[in-house]
């Protein structure tokens, strides 16, 4: 399933979106960037509440294929337009990372 | 191929909010002449951890970066207070890194252990006062 579908289909907001159409095909949740970085797989949705600067490096390197905040975690504007830049999808969420997994589970 | 493509970025100690450019645009740069992205995801991985260790550590550090004929060769030197037990911070979850640091999501303890992970040699070359030069290749 495509990033944007994914947004859509769980009804999650939309910081950005420059790669609509990279594959979702994991899940990955994790706060700390090394792990993720040495852990997630290349087409995962990282679901994290981290939510500082650092994030959009990692989801870039880690070639993940959207960065899901959960629990109402926000970010602000210039994450939003490095993230942009950078090609990576921001996405956000009012619920908690085991339910946002569990529903794109049953999507993927 | 005869001269191999180097690429040389002075990285910035204690900058968190640009931390990781250099990986990027290294990325960027294999992407474009063509590396499978598996290799790509390699290097960029492992120079990002050593980025963010001479950020971290450091005050900053040179990262050069050769593209040669069979691997890609991503060398990372500082003047930082060096690595006292080598061993010890290759392991899992060992971590210096100060308190502000881990609340940014760094000093997991998994910096050099995904360094040696995701490439095919690495050699860590440290003396305490002096600095540190950590050399890794990812073959291809």
């Amino acid at each position: 399933m495509t990033a944007n579908s994914l947004a859509e289909k769980l009804k999650l907001e939309v910081v950005c979106c420059p790669c609509p159409e990279k594959e979702v095909s994991g899940v990955y949740i994790g706060d700390l960037l090394s792990w993720v970085m040495g852990r997630a797989k290349e087409g995962d949705a990282w679901l994290t509440i981290m939510s500082n600067i650092n994030i959009v490096a990692v989801a870039s390197l880690a070639d993940t294929a959207a960065v899901i905040l959960t629990e109402g975690v926000t970010v602000d504007e210039k994450i939003t337009e490095t993230a942009a830049a950078k090609g990576v999808n921001i996405f956000t969420s009012n619920k908690p990372s085991y339910e946002t997994a569990v529903e794109i589970s049953e999507l993927i | 191929m005869s001269e191999p493509l180097v690429f040389t970025f002075k990285v910035d100690g204690g900058d968190f909010t640009s931390a990781g450019q250099a990986s990027v645009q290294v990325k960027k740069n294999l992407n474009q002449i063509g590396f499978p992205p598996e290799v790509i995801r390699r290097v960029s991985i492992a120079m990002y951890e050593g980025e963010i260790n001479m950020v971290i550590h450091a005050d900053g550090g040179v990262a050069t970066i050769k593209v040669d004929e069979n691997c890609i060769e991503i060398v990372l030197a500082d003047k930082g207070p060096g690595i006292a037990d080598v061993e010890k911070a290759m392991q899992e979850g060992f971590s210096t890194a100060p308190d502000e640091v881990r609340g940014l999501g760094f000093g997991a303890g998994m910096g050099l252990p995904n360094m040696k992970r995701y490439t095919d040699e690495m050699t860590v070359d440290s003396t305490v006062g002096v600095g540190t030069t950590i050399t890794m290749k990812v073959n291809y």
